[in-house]
């Protein structure tokens, strides 16, 4: 936690003005504050990835000197990548916060979740994500979503209403005006909320290299055995890649995003620092989704639909 | 040492943040205006334009359709239609944009009113053969009511004018002085071809009797702090901090983001609605003691006198702090698809403060084209714009909108399933002279059978 606040020394602009960081990070601050004097048992979704990563610091800064009023909640696909999962482990314990696992494994080993036949695990989420929203209750769901990720994200609200299902329903959402937002929902329904919606991926570098927050190093170019599946480079392990055909090589890769082994990709790069990371994303000729997640690739409505469905 | 990337990095971090909305049909080229923006600006990246590619042949066109980019949902593009609000992001090195791109047609008046309440600009489209149209009245009308500090006219399709000087001179003409009988503080003219890019990103080969900025540079140069000096502070209480660990004991902030002025440590201040007085000990500006913060800055303050403060108080200071009210008058933009009615009782959201209200009265409804009212309506319905009367449960400590957005905003909300029912600003909606304007304006009906 450094500074913040700082003034912009921009003529236009001076002396009022705030840098387009220090806006974002107020508004997003506004928002956990919200939600922790509306709301009664909020959660953080909460892989340890950089977007859960950065909402974890947005919430310790927003009630410092007082500890975050919220717990953490990680759906676990069962093919999680194990340097983030230790990365989620020691950040909870950094911060005495509580953790709630949801697994899609334990589903599947009961017989309540079947395995996909092409093997990714990402909408196996929904129905653990959601049946431990209901077990336990809560009724605001923090999630990391950007509008600048997806073209149905971009149309989702901040306070974002789902019905017992989870699901979303873009026809019947709450016109969100000025900085109101509408939290007041029925029993059993819930609230998503994405405090990070008007970021974009360049604005969370940038703030986290400001701020210099930690995060899991698998997002900086390290050497790694990949195989190639459908243009996009996926690490081998024990969730079902490569297959027959597909050669490992070692390459000097890192990853933009961080979920399911299975479908997430990882992207040539020798960005090893934070800086090298902003000048490479700056001067990115694909979107951070485009490149690296094969899930979104499927139609041209796939994210619209899971979240109908429930998704984050 | 500083690297070529870190001076990168530290450019890109100083820059500032608009928000502006978009309005406009589909046949003003608004989608087109703002994919070029996207387009030129180089934030579209290419696995965005080949999908836009792709759909767009898929649907038969030849050149890619750039309004494919902000139709997120599937209704609207098996409809081409644009159906909610879709926010854009995108960036040059001197400032960051959020772009609230409103539809044109479905649920218009709402969608716009949404998107305007954030927007510290709007740009409005006109089609350079049509010039100012009822459409155009009903848009000037709705950044006005929303008191949108900007507004740019962009007047689109030049070249099939042969970008002639007086086809832009008389319609910049009329509709400036429309803007401005409405009580638009600054209007921005425009010459532009959202189609070949004229006047866009690029200033255009085709107009030199223009000299004035293309739609980007302006954007990027207009400004986005304004008058915070002459604004009085308020800091709406959102949430109470008291750790009350050994470390902090004593330690009691009271959390909220600024909604306008600024405030500073040793300010006398006044608590509202309660009316207890103190002083501004110390203010937190997230991890950081300073000794002055402004709008929008989230920040902790500390009194230093222990009096009962909680979430949806109102902090502001001594000499300038609003009055209290349980009797408001407003003007309202309906957004519910069930009506509102006299008598009806709803939950009033004003600040980080929700009570109880009932509705006394809707003593008219305005047609936005020309600002006419409509006695006792008896009820609005979705996309009305009228006066109401309400009464509330507890005080409250509101401004009329026209000096504060922010603390002078509210919504009227169904208490029985949470519906939001309707945008209200408090006060006065237009400048004195706006109905005599708008009427003397709309004197020649051009009724494209949109009914509001």
């Amino acid at each position: 936690m450094t500074s913040t606040a700082r003034s912009v020394d921009e003529g236009i602009d001076a002396p009022y003005a705030l840098s387009h960081l220090d806006a974002l990070e107020s508004e997003a601050v506004h928002i956990f504050r919200e939600v922790a004097g509306e709301f009664e048992r909020p959660v953080i979704l909460f892989s340890g990835g950089k977007d859960s990563m950065l909402m974890l610091h947005l919430a310790l800064k927003a009630f410092a000197p007082a500890p975050v009023p919220f717990s953490l909640l990680h759906v676990d696909t069962g093919h999680n990548f194990p340097e983030v999962l230790e990365f989620r482990d020691r950040t909870v314990e950094r911060y005495g916060l509580r953790l709630h696992v949801a697994s899609v494994q334990e589903y599947i080993d009961a017989g309540t979740l079947r395995e996909r036949p092409d093997g990714t695990r990402n909408p196996l989420q929904i129905v653990p994500l959601t049946e431990r929203i209901q077990s336990e209750r809560f009724d605001a769901v923090f999630g990391g979503g950007r509008r600048d990720e997806e073209k149905a994200r971009a149309k989702e609200r901040v306070f974002s209403l789902r019905d017992e299902f989870s699901q979303w329903d873009p026809r019947r959402q709450r016109p969100e005006l000025w900085q109101l937002y509408n939290g007041r929902h029925a029993p059993g329904e819930h609230v998503r909320v994405f405090p990070l919606s008007n970021w974009t991926e360049l604005d969370v570098w940038q703030y986290i290299a400001r701020e210099r927050i930690d995060l899991p190093e698998i997002y900086f170019a390290h050497e790694r055995e990949v195989f190639n599946r459908k243009g996009m480079w996926l690490t081998a392990g024990g969730w079902g890649g490569p297959k027959d055909g597909e050669s490992v090589e070692k390459r000097s890769v890192r990853y933009r995003t961080v979920g399911d082994m299975s479908c997430t990709g990882a992207v040539d790069s020798d960005a090893a620092t934070l800086d090298a990371v902003i000048a490479e994303i700056a001067t990115a000729r694909l979107t951070e989704r485009g490149a690296t997640r094969a899930d979104d690739k499927l139609s041209e409505a796939a994210m619209e639909d899971r979240k109908r469905e429930g998704y984050f | 040492m500083t690297t070529a990337t870190e001076q990168f990095a530290e450019q890109l971090s100083a820059t500032t943040l608009l928000r502006f909305a978009t309005a406009g049909s589909v046949d003003d080229g608004k989608s087109t205006l703002v994919g070029r923006l996207l387009h030129d600006s180089k934030s579209v990246l290419t696995d965005q334009l080949e999908a836009v590619e792709h759909a767009s042949r898929t649907r038969g066109k030849d050149a890619p359709d750039l309004a494919l980019l902000t139709d997120g949902l599937r209704a609207e593009r098996e409809q081409g239609i644009t159906i909610d609000v879709a926010y854009r992001y995108f960036a040059t090195g001197r400032r960051r944009f959020i772009l609230a791109d409103t539809p044109g047609h479905v649920q218009y008046t709402r969608n716009m009113v949404t998107g305007a309440s954030t927007a510290e600009l709007a740009v409005v489209l006109v089609d350079a053969r049509n010039g100012v149209v009822e459409q155009t009245r009903r848009h000037a009308a709705v950044a006005a009511l929303l008191r949108v500090p900007h507004v740019v006219l962009a007047v689109n399709k030049m070249d099939l004018v042969d970008y002639a000087e007086p086809v832009f001179a008389s319609i910049a003409t009329e509709f400036i002085a429309y803007a401005e009988s409405l009580g638009v503080p600054e209007v921005t003219a425009i010459p532009i071809s959202a189609l070949v890019g004229d006047n866009v990103v690029e200033p255009s080969a085709h107009m030199d009797w223009y000299g004035g900025p293309t739609v980007l540079e302006h954007l990027e140069t207009v400004p986005v702090s304004h008058d915070l000096a002459d604004c009085p502070a308020r800091l709406p209480v959102q949430y109470v901090i008291r750790p009350q660990s050994a470390e902090h004991p004593d330690y009691r902030g009271y959390a909220g983001q600024i909604a306008s002025g600024v405030l500073r440590v040793g300010d006398a201040v006044t608590v509202l609605p309660s009316g207890r007085t103190s002083t501004v000990e110390a203010i937190d500006a997230l991890g950081q003691g300073v000794s002055v913060a402004w709008a929008p800055q989230s920040v902790t303050v500390r009194l230093s006198d222990d009096i009962d403060v909680s979430r949806g108080d109102l902090i502001a200071p001594t000499a300038s702090a609003p009055d209290v009210t349980r009797d408001v008058e407003a003007t309202v933009c309906h957004v519910a698809d069930r009506p509102l009615t006299v008598g009806q009782r709803v939950l009033l959201k004003h600040t980080t403060r929700t009570v109880k209200a009932i509705v006394k009265d809707i003593p008219s409804r305005l047609t936005l084209a020309d600002l006419s009212q409509h006695p006792e309506p008896g009820e609005l319905v979705a996309n009305d714009i009228g006066r109401v009367v309400v009464r509330t449960a507890e005080p409250l400590a509101l401004d009329a909108y026209a000096d504060s957005r922010r603390t002078g905003s509210f919504l009227l909300i169904d208490p029985a399933d949470g519906t939001t029912l309707t945008a209200g600003m408090a006060g006065t909606a237009f400048a004195e002279n706006a109905q005599h304007a708008a009427e003397a304006a709309a004197g020649a009906p051009d009724d494209e059978g949109w009914d509001f």
